[in-house]
């Protein structure tokens, strides 16, 4: 009953937005949202109607209506672990990480030298599975979130730093030597001209590089933690197989990073509103 | 080969800065141990006791590389302390999600390219999930699937985590790459009187080569990841990730680091075989840069 009624609402769904997107109002911003937030409602309750349909044991797949159950039921708990995780341990680090790889691309900006040795480099780094040094930033620096945000200063420090660095290369000969006719210092020439010119390339590093704190904060608390923290309730919700705490963190994450993005974008979108990709939306 | 030079520069910068940290880190065991055995050291022997303790804080650069040649050519391949036995276990369930993952990738971006509905319904998805921490849900997926009642084996559990992060970048690199063709192309195609299949085998596809190329590189990084960290709960015996919390639970520092590198250098190369993979492909379809 359950599970037809759910195929069911998934085709009927599926051929409204397939007759929507035909239609001329799919250009609409409406609809534009609409489609995916009824592709989304769809799955939910597919999900939904599988689990009780085929009922299948909560310690595989919880349904989505006890996932909500248990959101509602544990806010406190999942207060306490967002703070630790995502406030203390992802957000600190990924403000130091990310300051001191800006402030590092300005400094090695001056020494071609040193540009052509380190961006190869940081291109190897930031393809390398880094979050492998959790165990051993853990061992240095303690159980608590200071190591997690250690972990997230690892890992966001060479995405930022190799687009910082192409950033600064971004301002044509033209630009420059504007800026020198109107004999700006170096400082004045940074500035005013090339840290603006770079901010599209410095948010594009800054937005890859929220995921990657969140996972490597909650990764990092597979290694040892307090007993508080979004790692160290999923590693323990699932040694228990009460798995719809485990999907609660996940939902928690999900939103949590989607906000960070979402965040970051928004800054972006006021920092470089001159920027081409920015003007065409309005 | 213009840019060999500041490289070796900056790696030497690094093995340098890493045997002064050694030293730094270290010191405080050196003189412990020395105190408490009642001797004065000078700075001379603190310095050599640092490069060779046996569970030091940070591990000099040569014990790792003799870590690692230990664990590579030390031991025979099928012993549980080779590192090319617990890299291959690795190696396998990357390269099983990796397949997994870019083919249903392409096949859902074919679907995005030539369905509106489609296009409008699961694209917005697809991007927003990249900005999810999807490894979160690592440990779940391997203990649900791997215990009763559906006892998969890890092989696969680990395959299923390396796919799913393999999925998304391929997804949308692929979408990009199939709708990279220009109006002037497509019309052209159209002039030929050009079915749609005609169409995509001949013209959207070759043209998407090249973002397809970019974004198996970002996917493969992205699945030995994955599958390292679907290594880690506890249970899982064998694998770099395994090792690697083996290590941290016993304190054997060098091992980490040792397997550490091992998952570095697996990643690199798969990305440089990806690369070269891409050059010749390019290079015989006539797309070379």
């Amino acid at each position: 009953m359950w599970f037809w009624g759910a195929i069911l609402f998934w085709l009927a769904a599926w051929g409204f937005n397939a007759w929507l997107a035909r239609q001329p109002v799919a250009k609409t911003r409406a609809v534009r949202l609409f489609v995916p937030a009824l592709f989304g409602v769809t799955l939910l309750i597919l999900w939904e109607g599988v689990v009780r349909g085929l009922n299948v044991p909560g310690v595989i797949l919880p349904a989505p209506s006890v996932i909500w159950g248990t959101i509602k039921a544990s806010v406190p708990v999942l207060w306490i672990d967002f703070v630790q995780t995502i406030l203390k341990g992802a957000l600190s680090g990924y403000a130091i990480g990310c300051g001191a790889a800006v402030l590092t691309a300005i400094l090695i900006d001056r020494s071609p030298f040193l540009q052509r040795g380190l961006l190869p480099v940081g291109n190897f780094v930031a393809a390398l599975p880094i979050v492998g040094i959790a165990p051993i930033l853990v061992m240095w620096f303690g159980f608590d979130w200071q190591s997690k945000a250690a972990v997230v200063v690892v890992m966001v420090f060479f995405p930022v730093l190799v687009n910082t660095v192409a950033g600064l290369a971004a301002t044509e000969r033209m630009q420059r030597d504007l800026m020198a006719t109107y004999s700006a210092s170096y400082g004045q020439t940074l500035m005013k001209l090339r840290l603006p010119a770079a901010m599209p390339f410095i948010f594009n590093g800054l937005k890859i590089a929220t995921t990657l704190a969140l996972i490597g904060a909650i990764v990092a608390e597979f290694f040892g933690s307090p007993t508080r923290g979004m790692g160290f309730r999923i590693s323990t919700a699932v040694g228990q197989l009460a798995l719809d705490m485990v999907w609660a963190e996940i939902a928690v994450a999900a939103l949590a990073g989607s906000a960070f993005y979402g965040l970051v974008a928004g800054i972006e979108k006021s920092v470089t509103f001159w920027h081409p990709s920015q003007r065409g939306r309005r | 080969m213009r840019s060999l030079l500041p490289i070796l520069t900056v790696v030497a910068a690094i093995v340098a800065l890493w045997y002064g940290a050694t030293v730094w880190l270290n010191s405080q065991w050196s003189y412990d141990q020395a105190a408490r055995a009642g001797v004065e050291i000078s700075f001379s022997e603190m310095v050599a006791d640092t490069m060779a303790q046996e569970r030091p804080v940070l591990p000099a650069p040569h014990q790792v590389a003799e870590g690692l040649w230990q664990g590579v050519a030390g031991q025979k391949i099928t012993s549980k302390r080779s590192l090319v036995y617990h890299g291959w276990i690795t190696f396998s369930a990357t390269m099983l999600g990796f397949a997994i993952g870019t083919g249903l990738g392409v096949l859902l971006a074919v679907g995005i390219v030539h369905d509106r509905a489609m296009d409008m319904s699961v694209m917005p998805w697809a991007i927003a999930s990249q900005t999810v921490p999807i490894l979160a849900i690592a440990p779940m997926v391997i203990v649900v699937l791997g215990g009763p009642p559906l006892n998969v084996p890890p092989l696969f559990s680990k395959a299923v985590i390396a796919a799913y992060l393999t999925f998304f970048p391929v997804v949308v690199g692929m979408v990009k790459g199939l709708r990279s063709p220009d109006g002037m192309q497509m019309d052209l195609l159209k002039t030929y009187n050009a079915s749609n299949r005609q169409t995509f085998w001949k013209l959207r596809l070759p043209a998407s080569m090249p973002y397809l190329f970019a974004s198996l590189k970002v996917a493969v990084a992205a699945a030995v990841v994955g599958t390292i960290v679907a290594e880690l709960p506890s249970g899982a015996v064998a694998g770099l990730g395994a090792r690697l919390l083996q290590g941290s639970y016993y304190g054997q520092t060098v091992q980490i680091w040792a397997a550490l590198f091992a998952a570095a250098t697996l990643a690199a190369g798969l990305v440089v075989i990806i690369g070269v993979v891409e050059r010749v492909t390019l290079a015989r379809m006539g797309m070379a840069r």
